[in-house]
């Protein structure tokens, strides 16, 4: 029981990121009737940017201590980042800690801007090209986001450390009356599923509660009437797919400490976030996000010892077996609409 | 001529001439030249390039006809593979039994898949696919491990029973052969510091890609290949046709599941090793991609779009910097520094950089992918007036749709 | 003799009877309009006979079959071709290869994996096909592209369609909606001639009264789900339970 609740728990973190990646993914198309494959690359593209601002903060120049000396008596020469002589060594070090947390507010414009400029630059030519060319057109995209990140941080995971406060674990299972040390948790994790639910809830509040959120439901239900209402839906659709973006960044940057951030991190998500739309039924954002928690948890489950005992090999399996089931007994997915994206 | 029609014989005795004369073609370039880099008349990548032809015209004729996308296709061309091997080991190295075996197994295999996968369509199809491919590697990598050989596949062993070849000296490895001929062998031209080589193994891959050819030909040109298309273009109304269109995908999705299971065989007929990445989705995705690159629908689109990623994949790939360096070295330092530092950013290491610019730049410049795009162009400079003048009467009749709607 | 027979057909759809106990007779050779106004069951009706809808009770016979329960391609099969509100094309094709398509359905059956032959060269489909292509008037246009078509090319196209298959029975669902009065007369000019030259049985639904009495021989009133009157044009002309239907309670 303490070890599948365990595995909940562990399953939340992967399940969050697949429903923030899905509910974008998700957007993009119900709005805009593209299917994105560089979808995966803005949520890379999002962890780099805890990186570079982790990197920005750390900034240093070398300076010559002389009140010490080396072991060869040369007054000693260290890296003070330049944070540290400007706010304190105290206050500089803390902020250098927490520049994952503050890539947040970091990322947000640089996310828009690279959402914006690729709706304005490449999408909105792909409206009316058939899937096929946007499949190719967006995972060509994608290969060429990843190639200049590599260039730029090389090919091997960038360890980016959540902040010490929230570094280590917590006792969960103490917590809810359980036997202690039964379930140690990390407190990053914890932190990265509140701040999932947290950007869902924003972005459920925002499409129900603004009148931006209404068009693009509108828009969602019955695109080429939307169209007709004289609204300047090109517009919206820019900024639909700059949100998107940051829904995928945001992932991405929360998502560094978990995972160290890599050119290819969004390729590997990519295909399970379109599992998990499709899951969830293409056009769903509820569904989207039932089915990425879903999933996510699933997966984790599956990878206990006594569950591969009995049946082995269905730890890598278990997404794509509940995929066909959930398909094959439901035509449209968890909470699809009928008629979207089946020609 | 073969029961085609004028232009479709002329296309296919091209294909021949050009896949016949692949090794000359492909080697422009003398050996020791600074471009013999590329040179792509190698035994290794000339079998690709027919190998991996076969296995997207046989995609073509699933996606390009019916439009039914199978992101799953890779699950066909291992199990292919798979099937290959073992007949190696049990019976024979001669690769016609284990070409036939790959053959029979990946199209009793895509007909189960296919069965269930096709009670959907769309993009729930496309993931239905992938889903199966995934969990075919998922399961060649562990549980299987006693049939895929797991992480490390599998190859002939001296000690395979092969009940049809006699014993092979201790040492020597068993090879693919075709009745005693060698995949492997290989015999060699030089002329005037040219080096051109033939190859057994690409031979006969080559001739049963023409054979696949003209069989995708025949299907793209028959009643059968009507109704495909016309699956694609209104599956609602084809049903109140009186024609049962499930048979009919089903048909394309086996026919196009044997192909990817004949180039997995040969495969294997050509380098006797298999593993389970072959099933990867990567591999599924990368037959999209050859096939739109190509162009979706056209007879040989596929061809040519398999040709260049697998050209890309081998030579870009192999160019460093030190090559780059020599092939400037005749500018002054300064700007060849610039070059080198420039263009080794597309080859190398960063191939996939000018891949990923390669399937931007077709979709955006040449829809309908290389062939199509070509041919669509050439079709709007020769009508580029006519059409002028029907937009300028045609504008004079009818109001703008969205003032009708307002 | 009755070609069409439908019995005590009801369907429901959540808390809307759309139809309620149905029970309607199409004579062969005959053309019989079914009218009513918006929202009256005509088009679930339709949707019943070719497998598209399956009543909830009730029976449809066709030539003595029950159509009940059978898939579309095998109603089809059988002789009911239907051309639809909006024209059902294959729209990425020639117009020659739209009307080969019925025509191999009708020759090979719902399914055949003809493969090794030429589909220009089966003569006698292709012949056939232009033959009805030739009639309907699109013999010029036969190797032009479907969707390039006008609306009203696009609705003569779709008969071709259905004509190349010999039908017994043809369901039209608002064959002129969204026509100009010049397509509509056209429209009708053809189905007249068709019907002349074939004897074939048509169920036509229909807004416009113009075609409806230009065409029909026998006309059954919808309302609510219901047959509220069956009977000759000239009988249903007068009767005040139509006009009921039609106008409300303004009779009263």
């Amino acid at each position: 029981m303490d070890a599948i609740l365990l595995q909940i728990l562990n399953g939340l973190d992967k399940g969050s990121a697949y429903a923030l990646i899905a509910l974008g993914l998700t957007l993009i198309f119900g709005t805009l009737g593209v299917v994105n494959f560089a979808h995966g690359a803005l949520f890379m593209i999002g962890a780099f940017c805890a990186v570079v601002l982790s990197r920005l903060l750390s900034f240093s120049h070398t300076i010559i201590d002389e009140t010490r000396t080396d072991f060869l008596g040369n007054p000693l020469k260290v890296e003070v980042p330049y944070l540290h002589e400007w706010l304190g060594e105290g206050l500089g070090q803390t902020v250098i800690e927490w520049s994952v947390p503050l890539a947040i507010l970091f990322s947000i414009p640089i996310m828009f801007a690279v959402g914006y400029a690729m709706e304005r630059g490449l999408i909105r030519h792909f409206y009316k090209r058939p899937h096929a060319d946007q499949i190719l057109v967006t995972f060509g995209l994608a290969i060429v986001l990843q190639e200049i990140v590599k260039y730029f941080f090389g090919a091997n995971p960038i360890q980016t450390p959540a902040p010490p406060a929230f570094a280590g674990s917590f006792d969960f299972g103490a917590l809810v009356g359980l036997d202690p040390n039964t379930i140690i948790y990390p407190y990053w994790r914890l932190i990265y599923f509140s701040f999932a639910v947290l950007i869902i809830g924003a972005v459920f509040a925002f499409l129900r509660f603004t009148t931006f959120g209404m068009v693009v439901r509108a828009g969602m239900a019955d695109r080429e009437t939307v169209g007709l209402l004289g609204i300047d839906i090109d517009k919206r659709f820019t900024l639909m797919f700059a949100l998107a973006a940051c829904v995928a960044g945001l992932a991405g940057v929360m998502y560094a400490p978990i995972n160290a951030p890599n050119y290819h991190m969004g390729m590997d998500f990519l295909v399970l976030s379109f599992v998990v739309v499709v899951v969830g039924g293409m056009g769903s954002l509820a569904g989207a996000v039932l089915a990425g928690f879903l999933l996510g948890i699933l997966e984790s489950i599956a990878s206990l010892s006594w569950v591969i005992d009995y049946l082995p090999g269905i730890n890598q399996i278990v997404i794509y077996l509940v995929a066909i089931i959930i398909l094959l007994t439901r035509p449209r997915g968890l909470m699809g609409r009928k008629g979207v994206m089946e020609d | 001529m073969f029961g085609l029609n004028r232009n479709d014989t002329l296309l296919l005795i091209v294909v021949a001439l050009l896949t016949m004369l692949a090794p000359f073609l492909l080697n422009p370039f003398p050996e020791g030249s600074s471009l013999a880099q590329f040179n792509g008349g190698y035994p290794d990548l000339m079998q690709r390039f027919v190998i991996f032809g076969i296995f997207a015209i046989g995609f073509n004729i699933l996606f390009g006809l019916t439009g039914y996308l199978s992101f799953g296709h890779a699950a066909f061309l291992g199990v292919g593979s798979y099937a290959a091997i073992w007949m190696m080991k049990l019976l024979t190295m001669n690769v016609i039994p284990a070409i036939i075996l790959s053959v029979i197994v990946a199209g009793l295999f895509s007909l189960l898949v296919g069965y269930i996968c096709l009670r959907r369509s769309g993009i729930y199809f496309s993931i239905l696919t992938l889903a199966f491919a995934q969990m075919s590697y998922a399961l060649a990598y562990s549980v299987l491990t006693p049939i895929t050989g797991g992480e490390t596949g599998l190859q002939p062993k001296l000690n395979d029973p092969r009940i049809l070849d006699a014993a092979v000296g201790s040492g020597v490895t068993p090879r693919a052969n075709l009745f005693g001929i060698e995949m492997g062998t290989s015999w060699q031209m030089d002329w005037n510091g040219w080096v051109f080589t033939f190859n057994a193994g690409y031979y006969l891959a080559a001739i049963i890609m023409l054979i696949a050819f003209y069989l995708s030909i025949r299907i793209f040109r028959s009643p059968f290949g009507l109704m495909l298309r016309a699956v694609k273009t209104n599956q609602n109304r084809l049903n109140y046709t009186g024609v049962n269109t499930k048979p009919y995908t089903l048909a394309a999705f086996v026919i196009s599941g044997m192909y990817a299971g004949l180039a997995g065989g040969l495969l294997v007929a050509m380098d006797t090793q298999v593993g389970p990445e072959r099933m990867f989705w990567t591999a599924s995705g990368e037959v999209v991609l050859m096939t739109i690159l190509g162009g979706v629908g056209t007879l040989i689109g596929p061809v040519l779009g398999a040709g260049l990623i697998k050209y890309m994949e081998n030579i870009l790939s192999k160019i460093n910097e030190s090559l780059l360096e020599a092939w400037f070295a005749f500018m002054p330092d300064a700007v060849s520094d610039v070059m080198v530092t420039l263009l080794s950013l597309f080859v190398g290491k960063g191939w996939h950089l000018t891949l990923g610019l390669l399937f931007m730049i077709v979709v955006i410049f040449l829809p309908g992918g290389l062939v199509g795009g070509l041919i669509g162009g050439g079709r709007r400079m020769f009508r580029s007036n006519d059409r002028k003048a029907t937009r300028k009467t045609k504008s004079n009749q009818t109001p703008p749709t969205s003032q009708t709607a307002e | 003799m009755a070609i069409l027979q439908v019995r005590n057909v009801s369907k429901r759809f959540g808390g809307l009877q759309a139809l309620n106990d149905v029970n309607l007779s199409v004579e062969k050779g005959t053309v019989h309009a079914i009218i009513g106004p918006n929202g009256a069951g005509k088009s679930t009706l339709l949707n019943c006979f070719v497998g598209r809808l399956i009543p909830d009770t009730g029976t449809v016979m066709f030539d003595g079959k029950s159509l009940l329960g059978i898939k579309p391609h095998q109603i089809n099969q059988i002789g009911v071709s239907r051309v639809f509100q909006t024209p059902e094309i294959f729209g990425d094709l020639t117009l020659l290869e739209n009307v080969m398509i019925p025509t191999f359905a009708h020759r090979d059956g719902a399914f055949k994996v003809n493969w090794w032959n030429r589909a220009d060269r089966e003569s006698d489909v292709q012949d056939h096909a232009e033959a009805i292509l030739q009639e309907i008037g699109l013999y010029e246009k036969r190797l032009e592209i479907a969707d390039s078509m006008s609306r009203g090319d696009k609705r003569r196209l779709e008969m071709a369609m259905c004509l190349s298959q010999d039908p017994k029975l043809l369901l039209l669902d608002e064959p002129t909606a969204g026509m100009s009065r010049a397509d509509t007369n056209a429209t009708i000019d053809l189905l007249k001639r068709l019907g002349e030259t074939r004897g074939l049985t048509k169920v036509i639904i229909e807004h416009d009264m113009h075609v409806v009495f230009s065409l029909a021989n026998y006309i059954s009133v919808l309302a609510q789900g219901t047959v509220i009157a069956e009977n000759t044009p000239e009988l249903i002309k007068g009767d005040p339970r139509v006009k009921e239907a039609y106008l409300g309670t303004e009779a009263e």
